[in-house]
This record gives C-alpha cells, structure tokens and sequence, in this order.
C-alpha cells in the first residue's frame, strides 16, 4: 500500500454526506417501497388483485401521494426501476412528487440473488454489471441513493466464511460504483430471521458479518460518511422456541452495532424483515431507548412493515384510497416516534407476540426464506 | 458457526470494568515500561548510570508521586523488572500503586522481528508462552497488558503483509490477555518517522485499524475490555508542511471515526516523539474536535510525561520533589487536555517544547 489515490473529492464528500444526513433527518426515516414486480405479486395476490403493471402504478401513487404528514415522517423511498418512471393518473412523474417533499429519491440496483455453488443454499447477490452507467443515468432521472440487498441465513452450517466474504465484497464493490455517481450507497446485509436460533447466535452471528462487511468497505475505500446501513435487527429465529422482550432485542441489536460499525457511518436504517408492523416498531423504540450509547441515528428503512395495512385497507378498490393512506401515514408517524424512542403504544401487544393481537398491525409479516 | 462462549459474563464484567476504571474521567496512563535498553538512552541523556537501582529509583520519583496524581493517572504500564521492584521502604510498587487506585499494567511484548521480504518492516514477538506468562502476571497485580507492534510508512510501506502480521499478533495477544482476567491495551503505532504529510497518514492508520479490528473481531476479542493505544495522525517528521493542531485533531478524530467501534471504551495515544508541549495540545485538539467521541480520547505517554522530569531529577537525590513536581504538572495538563480543557499558559519548562522525536524509535 503505497499511495493515496483519492477516490473522491471533497466536493463529492460533501454532496455523498449531505445526502445521507437528509435522509435520516431527525424523526425520519426511509420507506422501502421496491419491491419487485415477483414480490409486488405475492403482496397483491394476498389482497385479491392482479399483478398487473397499471396496478402497481395505481398502488404506489397511493403511498406518494399520501398527506403532507409524511415530509416530517419519510426522509427517503427507495424505488423499483420500474417505479422511477411511473406518474400520478394525472400525469406527474412520481419523482417530482417526492422531491417536491424534499424526500430523498432512492433506488434498488441489484438483481436478485444467485446460489453460491459448493455451499449449503447460500447466495450472493448479483447487479454489478454495467452498474456504473445505470447509476449515472439514476443520478441524472432524480435518485440520490441506492440500495442493494446481500442475503445470509443462519444454520448449523452457515453462514459460512465464503458466503459472508463474497457478500461483503459485492456489497463494497457496489457501494464504490455508487460512490463515484454521487449516489449514497445503502448497504444491507440482511441475516435472515429463518430458523430456531436464539437471540444470542443471532447477535453473533450479526457481529460476524457485520465485521466483515465494513472491513471490504475500508478495503474498497468507501466514504463511510456517505452511506447507510441496513441491517436486520438482531432478533431470535422464527422457530426459537424461547421468547424475548423487545429491550432484550434491542440491547443485543445495539451491542452488536456497537461492536462493528463506526461512528462515521451516520446512520443506520434497520430492515423490519418479517416482523410484524407493530413488533417492527415496538422494537425500534425499544432500540432507541436502550441505554447504551449510540453514535449513529437508528431509525427504519421498511417495506411491510410500513405497508401492510395500507395494502389491506385498499384491498384493490379505488375508494379505499383514503383509507389505505391513513393506515400509510400512521405507521410512519409511530416509525418516526419510535426513531426517537418516543413511541408509546396504546394497546400492550401480547405476551406471545407474533402473530397475536389485533388486526394487520400485529399479524406476524414473517414469509418463510423470503426472497424480495 | 455456533457460537463458543470465549468468556464467562463475570469474565467479561471484570475486562470492562478494569477498562472503564483505566480511561475514567480524566484519567490516562503513564507509560514506564521502558526496556531496559531503552531507560539507558533516557538515563544517558541526563548523564546518570543504566543500573538497576537507578531505573528503580527514578520509577520510584514517579510511582510515589503524591497528591492529584492520582486523580490525573489511572494506570502505570510497567517493564517486567520493575513489577518486582520496591521502594526503599521495602513496599512492593504494585502495592503501592494500587494504594493509590491506580491500575498495573505489564509490557508482554519481546520487541519486534524483521518480516523477511519486505522493505525493513516488522512484526512483534512473544506469543510463546504468554499464556502463562499473563497468569502470572495476573497473580503479581497486573490487571492490564500492553503489546506494541510497529509499521512505518515509506513508498512501499506499510504492505498488506506488514499490516495483515501485526493485526494478526495484536488479536492473538489480546486474546491471550482477555483469557487471563488482563485488559489488553492494542498498540499499532504508526512510526513518524518520513516526509509524508497528514493526509496521507489518516490513510494509512485508517487501513491500518480496520484490519487491526477486522482481526480483533474473527479472534472473537471482547471490545468493551480493550483499550486502543494509536498514533494521533501527525504529518512525518520530515514534512515540509506545518499543521496546526486543530487539523491534526481533526484528521486524527476521523481515522478513529472511520474505523474504532463504540464498544472500545477508550483511545489512549501514544506521544511518539512530540514533545511534551505538543502531545497535550494535540491531545487538547482532539477533544475539542466537533465530530463524536464515543470513547474516551486520553494519553498513555512516556516521554512526554518523564521528559521534564527525567531533567529535572538529573540522577541527584536532592532533586527527587523537583522531579515529582515536573512529572505532576504533565499529568495535570494531560487530564486537562483528555477533557479539551487545557490552556497553555506558556508557562512551560524548556523540556517540554524540546522535540523528542528519535528517528526510526524502538523502545
């Protein structure tokens, strides 16, 4: 190692960190609605409607169209490529009207996951070709950020040193290229929630991946100050037989975080994956109120768990479209409590906890070895 | 990859509260583990002889400091002769330095070796057998290590396998000492010595840490029970241009931030060669650098707490509270500076601006 060959400007720097920072502006956080067209079929088989182009376009002017409330709540949406290009019935490009809100336009980049020959069903993600053209030509339609997903699962025998080795790397890899387009990289390592560990393997196995995930970031000389991090929350195994409080979650959550990502990264954006939308929120505030100190913002980059009642709300019929927004917009606004650890909840959840309680809030989200 | 338990919980408790009590509220460390090769360049400098009653008698000028040393110093890494030494009265320094609340700590590192193929770097031995040599070490009041390794930046310098070594003995060490109840305190200095400027030295101690933590995390080490003993990022030696310490504050701060998780309980640099004037500044800089500070940012000094000292004692027994007073007044403006709150008066004695830097230092 001999010379520094800066791989940014400090212009660049700037324009990476500030972008960053407005995403994760105090009571803010990122709504992730990129799913793609595979996974928007399974959400809208549930509901009754057809997966057709006119429909997912109908559905997200939902979401982008909801009240001005959600400026306070939403700071970033991460698109579907499909999505950057799609506009309101009257004829608005869905873009304008998020950065009109001054919310940060995002967008997903890779494309999908592929086996890992030689493991136990372990992947790595693919998407790195031609990624510096396509995030040029992002930059240029309107996105400022990106989001690329890695998959790990645990087992007796994984993850396994290759799995998180390769997936840490394709993770770097692609966090430069973004870098070099002005585009903040959101790097999300997801571990997945399948499986009867406990919490304790879980957060070891958290700390593990996460370890190697911000070594390849140094390696690949990523601006740590100009990404974000979306990880899981460290949480037991759907199948755990034991069950844990949400202080117990989020005190494992933050000691591994503590344990591995650097104060320079400016914040992290936790995936809810599969917890339901009340758990997902209950324990984000739980996060924020753990007593440990926590040098980054810690706030929400969900999917279903900011979605799943809207969805059922519209059940597909036009006139619920008021409907749907106002369940849109409550669970970003508890999101944006509970990324303050000002969340209080007005009805208890269960002891039992997934998959008990009232309504779609608590109705546990959790697909087994969910693919997006 | 189940998870095998490395330490017991108490295990844990025990690491974290000795660190925690090491770097408290403006507390550092007074680094007197100087080798006994070493104390005879220190002891030559003041025309005084390298005996072994001499090293113990000035040990003893600094150890037997009284008043707010105590408040200033919250651990004393010692050469393993003087674990073993007395004062006149006959009361082992450990005790008497534990009397004091301070903490003992022991160099366990046997120096560096040549890595062959490589452009003059090295990586430090003594893994042999330190698992029995942290026990006992452990059973005569040591409750903290200190293990130096070196890296040295020049054209083809640090390589990837200078630095992969160093990490590689730094985490087997530190996992060795975590073993045995010790704290082990992480040292990678990064040598000052060469014409580089401060840029290019937040660089390389930005690689250097993140495969020092890299290898700390895949030998299962427990952070919140370490201490990382740094460089503060500094231009080299021969460096054209002069940076003020506000910029050497900040480019040290981000390194750390890019790279130190917040479990590490705290950041005690070493002085490497400024003088004694310049480590509090710089130190003072750093604490008042506008980025978080997740960890105490404190000092674990040598030279720049005994300069003055060493001077003032000049070997003669008359001179022993000369010698005191001058080690306290370091100290007391190093706790101020490890809470951004020294201002120099310029009242300084004429050792502490003297620039201790040796080229090419080995302890």
């Amino acid at each position: 190692m001999t010379h520094q060959a800066p791989a940014l400007t400090p212009e660049q720097k700037k324009e990476l960190n500030e972008i960053a920072l407005q995403i994760i502006s105090p009571g803010k956080g990122i709504l992730a609605a990129d799913e793609s067209v595979g996974s928007m079929a399974k959400r809208l088989t549930q509901i009754g409607v057809e997966n057709t182009e006119e429909n997912r376009r109908f559905y997200r002017q939902i979401l982008m169209t909801a009240d001005d409330r959600v400026k306070t709540f939403i700071g970033g949406v991460i698109f579907f490529h499909e999505t950057l290009y799609q506009a309101t019935d009257d004829g608005t490009p869905f873009i304008n009207i998020i950065k009109e809100r001054n919310i940060v336009a995002g967008i997903k980049v890779d494309k999908g996951v592929v086996p890992l020959a030689g493991t136990n069903g372990e992947s790595t993600t693919q998407g790195l070709d031609g990624l510096a053209e396509r995030c040029a030509q992002y930059k240029k339609d309107g996105a400022d950020f990106a989001k690329w997903r890695c998959v790990l699962k645990i087992s007796p025998t994984t993850p396994s040193a290759l799995a998180i080795l390769e997936n840490a790397n394709v993770l770097a890899r692609y966090a430069s290229i973004c870098q070099q387009n002005g585009i903040v990289p959101i790097v999300e390592p997801e571990i997945l929630p399948d499986g009867g560990h406990d919490l304790k393997r879980c957060q070891y196995v958290t700390e593990k991946v996460l370890g190697a995930v911000y070594k390849a970031l140094s390696d690949h000389h990523i601006y740590l100050e100009g990404t974000l991090l979306k990880p899981n929350m460290v949480t037991p195994g759907h199948s755990c037989p034991t069950k844990y409080s949400p202080e117990e979650i989020a005190t494992a959550t933050v000691t591994a975080l503590r344990r591995t990502v650097p104060p320079a990264v400016p914040g992290v954006t936790f995936l809810s994956g599969g917890q339901s939308e009340e758990e997902a929120t209950i324990n984000l505030n739980a996060i924020n109120k753990c007593p440990l100190p926590k040098p980054w913002a810690l706030t929400f980059s969900f999917g279903r768990a900011l979605q799943a009642s809207a969805l059922n709300a519209w059940g597909g019929e036009k006139d619920n479209m008021q409907a749907a927004q106002d369940e849109f917009v409550k669970r970003a606004e508890v999101n944006s409590l509970a990324s303050l650890g000002q969340y209080e909840p007005s009805i208890e959840p269960s002891a039992e906890g997934e998959g008990e309680g009232e309504g779609a809030a608590s109705q546990s989200l959790y697909v087994e070895n969910h693919a997006y | 990859m189940p998870p095998q338990v490395s330490l017991s919980p108490e295990q844990k408790q025990e690491l974290a509260t000795i660190a925690n009590q090491i770097v408290a509220g403006g507390k550092g460390i007074l680094a007197a583990d100087e080798s006994v090769g070493t104390m005879g360049k220190r002891l030559k400098n003041i025309e005084v002889e390298n005996t072994e009653e001499n090293r113990r008698v000035f040990r003893q000028l600094l150890f037997s400091t009284e008043g707010e040393m105590a408040d200033c110093i919250g651990g004393i890494i010692f050469f393993h002769e003087t674990l073993f030494q007395s004062t006149d009265d006959g009361i082992p320094f450990t005790q008497l330095v534990k009397d004091k609340g301070i903490v003992v700590g022991i160099k366990v590192d046997k120096g560096v070796v040549p890595l062959a193929g490589t452009d003059g770097e090295t990586v430090t031995q003594g893994l042999d057998g330190l698992h029995e040599r942290c026990a006992q070490y452990s059973k005569a009041g040591a409750q903290f290590a200190k293990w130096r390794s070196v890296l040295k930046i020049g054209d083809n310098c640090p390589s990837p396998q200078a630095i992969q070594a160093n990490a590689e003995v730094l985490a087997r060490y530190a996992s060795i000492c975590q073993q045995n109840g010790l704290v082990p305190i992480v040292e990678p200095e990064i040598l000052p010595d060469g014409a580089h400027n401060l840029h290019r030295c937040q660089y390389i101690t930005e690689k250097v840490l993140s495969a020092v933590y890299k290898a700390l995390n895949d030998h299962h080490v427990y952070l919140e029970g370490t201490l990382l003993k740094p460089n503060m990022v500094t231009p080299g030696h021969c460096c054209a241009t002069k940076f003020t310490h506000e910029e050497i504050g900040m480019a040290t701060l981000t390194a750390l931030h890019r790279t130190i998780p917040p479990a590490v309980p705290g950041i005690c640099f070493l002085s490497g060669g400024q003088s004694e004037e310049d480590s509090s500044l710089n130190l003072n800089a750093v604490n008042l650098c506008p980025l978080s500070k997740p960890w105490r940012l404190t000092f674990s000094f040598g030279r720049a707490l005994q300069a003055s000292a060493l001077a003032a004692w000049a070997g003669k027994a008359e001179n022993i509270s000369l010698g005191q007073e001058a080690f306290l007044q370091r100290a007391k403006i190093n706790s101020l500076s490890s809470k951004g709150e020294y201002i120099p008066s310029g009242d300084t004695s004429e050792a502490s601006n003297f620039n201790l830097y040796a080229q090419n230092y080995i302890y």
